[in-house]
C-alpha cells in the first residue's frame, strides 16, 4: 500500500477554534490510549521484577521482612502508611502487612534474605538457617546454600523424569489396558518406579528463620525456586524478570488462578478465534455475494440488508443465550442422544464447549463480515463485471476470477473486524463453554487431536475470574493487569496477521486498495 | 457494388442504403426494447456490413449504447428489459434457444467507454478469455497473446513487462490492452462503446488508426459522441434519436448531404 499524496482542502492550521478542537480531540484520544497501555504494562510487567526485600525494624522492637508495594496517606490524615508483602501466609494467615511510617525505626536490605517460591501458600521470606537431608545430615551457612542449590537441580531432573515416565509410559499403558491388552505387569513396574521417584523427591527439608525470629521447616519438594533479591545485580534481576515473564506465558495457572501462568488461556483464546474465523468467513462471504450479486435488488433485499446491519448491534449476551439454548441444549443435546448415549447422563456435546463457543461468536460477528464484504463488492465497478462477461465468462467465472479476487481485501477487513470483536468478548462465552480452569487444552496427541467438545480457558474470562473470584485480590491484581495487557497484545497480533495477509493479497492483485 | 442497394430515391425509408444478407454481418429487424415501461429502442431495422466500420451517432439517451448491448446480449443481466424483434448474426438468431451466450460473446467482442483491464498482469489480462475456453497449450496461448498484442499495436510497448500489473499502463495503453484481450478470443464482430471518450488526443488517434486496421478481418460497430471521429473512421453511419433510426447511409453522404433536417441539425450542432 503506497500512501498516495493527497492534496485536500484542510482547515487552516493555527487559525480558529475548529482546528484546535479537532487536534485536541486527537491528542486526547491518543493520550487516553497511551495511558491505558502504560498502566497495564507497568502494573502487569512490574510484577515479575524481583524487588528488594526490606528488613523493617519497628519502634516497639518487632521486625518484619517484605517487599514494599505502596505507600498511602493514613485515613485520618496524620501521616502515611506502607504496604509490605511479607509472604509466609501459612504462618501468619496473611501475606500483607500495613505499617505506619511513623512506627518504623530503621529499614535495611541484608543480602542474606531469601525468597522461596512454593507450590502452595505463595512465597516464603526469611533467612536460611540449615538444610537437612533425608539421612539427618545437617548443613549450615554457606554449605547450606550450596546444598540447597544442588538439591534444586536434582529436584528439577527428578520432576522431569517423573513427567516423562507418566506421559510416555504410564498413560499409554493405561489406555492399552482399557483396550483389553494385557500390560498389567509393565504398568505395575512403571508405577513402582513412579513411587520411587516420588519418595526421592519428598526427602529433605530446610529450616527458615523469619524476621520475627520464628524458625520453621519447609519440605524441599514444595520449593519451586530460590532467590536472594538483595544480593542480585540489576542484570541478574533482569534475567529473573525474563524468566518470570516466560513462565507466565508458558505455564498453567496455580493456586486458584492467583498465581502461575496463563498459557492454556492464550491457547484457548487464539484457537477459539481461529475456529470462529474459519466458520464465519465462508458464511459471511456467501451471504454478501448473494445479497449483492445474485438477489434481485428489491424491497425485500433492502429489508434483509437493514436487518443484517441491525444484528450487529444486538448485545453479545443475547447471542450467548441463543447459543446456550440452540447449540448447547438443542443441537448438543440431540447429538448426545444419537451418538454418545453410552456416556449419558454426563454430557459430551450437550454442555458448553469449544465448538459451541466458536459458533456463537461466529454468529455474533457474521453481520460484520457481511457488511464489509458487501461494501467491497459494491465498490467494484460494473465495467469489470461486464468486461469479464463480454469475454464469454459465465456469471460464476466472472465471480470467481474477477469479482472475488478484487473483493478479497474487503473480505479480510471484515475478518479483521470480526476477530477484533470476538477476541474481546467474554459475556457470551460464560454461557457456552469457557472454563475457570480447564485441565486439558483442546488440542493434544489423542485422536481426533482437536477436541471440539472440551471446555477451554480464555484470557478475558481469566481476567474476570482472577480479579473477583480469587481468595487474595491484592495478590491477583498484578496478574490481572498482566493478563489484560496480554489480551490486548494477542488481539493486536491476530489483527496484524490479517492486515499482513490483506496487504499481501492487495499488492498481488495490483494497486486495488487505491481505487 | 452489387451487394449494396441505394435506397436514396425512396423517401419513406430511414435508410439511404441497404446491404444484401450475404454482405452483412448483423441483421436487425423490427427490434424494440424497453426498460420496464420506458421504451429505449423503437422498431429498428437495419443491416450492418461485414468487414466495415459502422458508426452509431445520436444525442445522449438515444439508445445507441443500448443497441450495442443487444448484439452481445449483455442485456440478459437486466431482468427489467423487455425486447421484441430479431437480431441475426451471420443469419442465425442470437436469441435462439440453441445459442450459448458465452459462445456468442466470444464471437461478438465488446470494448467499453472507460478502460477496464482486470487487476492482473498484462499477460493474464490477454490470457483471460483463452483460459476460459481452456484446452490450449501454454505455447499456443503465448503465441495468441503476442498476436493479439501486435494486432492492438501494443506489443512493442509492453513486450518487456508482460508480468507487470495492467493498471500500471496509461489510459490509452489500457484501452488497447482491452482491445487485445478481446481480439485474443477471435471475435467476428467488435463492438466499441465510445472507446476513446476517456482518452487524450494522441491516444485517441492511435485507437482510430487501430480501428481502421482491424476492419480488414473484423466487422466493427462504433458508438461515438464525436462527429469528427465518426467521419474519420467509419464507412457507414446511422443516426439515432429517441430510440428510432433516423437516417442510415454512407458516412460521406450522411455528413455532407443529409437527407433529413433532423440529421442536419444534429451534425451541424444546432441541436442541444
Amino acid at each position: 500500500m503506497r500512501l498516495a499524496k493527497r492534496s485536500r482542502a484542510r482547515l487552516p492550521r493555527g487559525e480558529g477554534a475548529g482546528a484546535w478542537l479537532a487536534a485536541g480531540s486527537v491528542a486526547l484520544s491518543l493520550l487516553a490510549l497511551l495511558a491505558l497501555l502504560s498502566l497495564l504494562a507497568i502494573r502487569g510487567l512490574g510484577h515479575f521484577w524481583p524487588a528488594s526485600i526490606a528488613l523493617v525494624a519497628l519502634d516497639d522492637g518487632r521486625q518484619l521482612a517484605g517487599e514494599q508495594v505502596r505507600e498511602v496517606p493514613l485515613p485520618d490524615g496524620t501521616g502515611r502508611e506502607r504496604l509490605y508483602r511479607i509472604g509466609n501466609r501459612d504462618l501468619d494467615g496473611t501475606r500483607w502487612a500495613w505499617v505506619p511510617v511513623s512506627a518504623i525505626a530503621a529499614v535495611s536490605h541484608p543480602p542474606e534474605l531469601m525468597v522461596l517460591e512454593r507450590h502452595r501458600w505463595g512465597e516464603a521470606i526469611g533467612r536460611l538457617v540449615a538444610v537437612e537431608s533425608e539421612t539427618g545430615e545437617r548443613l549450615e551457612g554457606q554449605a547450606a546454600r550450596a546444598a540447597l542449590e544442588n538439591r534444586m537441580t536434582e529436584l528439577a531432573s527428578l520432576r522431569q523424569a517423573r513427567d516423562t515416565l507418566r506421559d510416555e509410559v504410564v498413560l499409554p499403558r493405561v489406555q492399552a489396558l482399557q483396550e483389553g491388552v494385557d500390560v498389567e505387569r509393565q504398568l505395575a513396574t512403571a508405577n513402582a518406579r513412579l513411587r520411587e521417584l516420588q519418595a526421592a523427591m519428598q526427602a529433605g527439608h530446610l529450616t527458615l528463620e523469619t524476621a520475627s525470629g520464628e524458625r520453621w521447616q519447609v519440605p524441599l519438594d514444595q520449593i519451586l525456586r530460590v532467590r536472594y533479591p538483595n544480593a542480585m545485580s540489576p542484570l541478574d534481576k533482569l534475567v529473573v524478570w525474563g524468566e518470570g515473564v516466560w513462565r507466565f506465558l508458558s505455564e498453567g495457572p496455580r493456586a486458584a488462578n492467583t498465581a502461575g501462568g496463563v498459557w492454556p488461556a492464550i491457547f484457548g483464546t487464539v484457537l477459539m478465534v481461529m475456529l470462529m474465523s474459519i466458520l464465519v468467513t465462508p458464511f459471511g462471504v456467501l451471504a454478501a455475494i448473494y445479497l449483492n450479486e445474485v438477489a434481485h435488488q428489491g424491497r425485500l433485499t433492502r429489508l434483509v440488508r437493514i436487518a443484517v446491519r441491525n444484528l450487529a448491534g444486538v448485545p453479545s449476551i443475547v447471542y450467548g443465550v441463543f447459543g446456550l439454548g440452540v447449540f448447547v441444549y438443542g443441537i448438543g443435546g440431540s447429538l448426545d442422544e444419537w451418538f454418545f448415549d453410552a456416556a449419558l447422563p454426563s454430557p459430551t456435546f450437550g454442555t458448553g464447549g469449544l465448538l459451541w463457543a466458536s459458533l456463537t461468536l461466529a454468529l455474533l460477528t457474521l453481520p460484520v463480515v457481511i457488511v464489509a464484504t458487501e461494501e467491497g463488492l459494491a465498490r467494484i465497478p460494473d465495467q469489470q463485471r461486464e468486461g469479464a462477461l463480454a469475454l464469454g465468462a459465465t456469471r460464476l467465472e466472472m465471480l470467481t476470477r474477477v469479482v472475488l479476487p478484487m473483493a478479497t481485501p474487503a473480505m479480510l477487513t471484515g475478518v479483521i473486524l470480526a476477530v477484533a470483536r470476538a477476541a474481546g468478548e467474554v459475556a457470551p462465552l460464560m454461557l457456552v463453554g469457557v472454563a475457570k480452569l480447564a485441565p486439558q487444552v483442546p488440542v493434544d496427541g489423542d485422536f481426533p487431536f482437536l477436541h471440539l467438545e472440551r471446555k477451554f480457558m480464555h484470557l478475558g474470562y481469566h481476567i474476570f475470574d482472577a480479579a473477583f473470584h480469587g481468595g487474595d485480590v491484592q495478590a491477583a491484581m498484578p496478574l490481572v493487569y498482566a493478563t489484560a495487557l496480554l489480551l490486548v497484545l494477542v488481539i493486536l497480533v491476530l489483527n496484524l496477521t490479517a492486515i499482513f495477509l490483506r496487504h499481501h493479497l492487495s499488492t498481488r492483485h495490483g494497486a486495488l486498495s487505491r481505487r | 457494388m452489387s451487394f449494396v442497394q441505394d435506397l436514396s430515391s425512396s423517401p419513406d425509408s430511414a435508410a439511404l442504403i441497404d446491404f444484401s444478407p450475404e454482405a452483412s454481418s448483423l441483421a436487425i429487424r423490427g427490434l424494440s426494447l424497453a426498460y420496464g415501461d420506458k421504451p429505449a429502442l423503437r422498431d429498428l431495422t437495419l443491416r450492418i456490413p461485414r468487414h466495415r466500420v459502422t458508426a452509431f451517432i445520436g444525442p445522449s439517451g438515444c439508445g445507441k449504447s443500448t443497441l450495442l448491448r443487444v448484439f452481445n446480449r449483455l442485456h440478459d443481466l437486466n431482468d427489467e428489459v423487455v425486447r421484441t424483434g430479431e437480431v441475426r448474426l451471420e443469419g442465425e438468431e442470437i436469441h435462439g434457444p440453441a445459442v450459448a451466450v458465452a459462445e456468442l460473446r466470444r464471437r461478438v467482442g465488446m470494448v467499453f467507454q472507460a478502460p477496464n483491464p482486470f487487476p492482473m498482469s498484462i499477460h493474464d489480462n490477454v490470457a483471460f478469455g483463452l483460459r476460459l475456453q481452456g484446452g490450449l497449450s501454454k505455447r499456443k496461448q503465448d503465441d495468441i497473446i503476442e498476436w493479439a498484442l501486435r494486432s492492438a499495436a501494443l506489443w512493442d510497448e509492453v513486450k518487456d513487462r508482460l508480468r507487470a500489473s495492467a493498471w500500471s499502463l496509461s489510459g490509452g495503453q489500457q484501452q488497447r490492452l482491452v482491445i487485445a484481450r478481446t481480439l485474443a478470443v477471435g471475435p467476428e464482430v467488435l463492438l466499441l462503446d465510445e472507446p476513446a471518450s476517456a482518452l487524450d488526443p494522441i491516444s485517441t488517434l492511435k485507437i482510430e488508426e487501430l480501428i481502421r486496421n482491424l476492419k480488414t478481418h473484423l466487422t466493427l460497430v462504433l458508438v461515438t459522441h464525436n462527429m469528427q471521429q465518426a467521419a474519420r473512421v467509419s464507412d457507414y453511419t446511422a443516426f439515432l434519436q429517441d430510440g428510432e433510426l433516423v437516417e442510415y447511409g454512407p458516412t460521406d453522404t450522411l455528413f455532407t448531404n443529409p437527407r433529413l433536417r433532423r440529421t442536419e441539425n444534429y451534425i451541424t450542432g444546432r441541436m442541444a
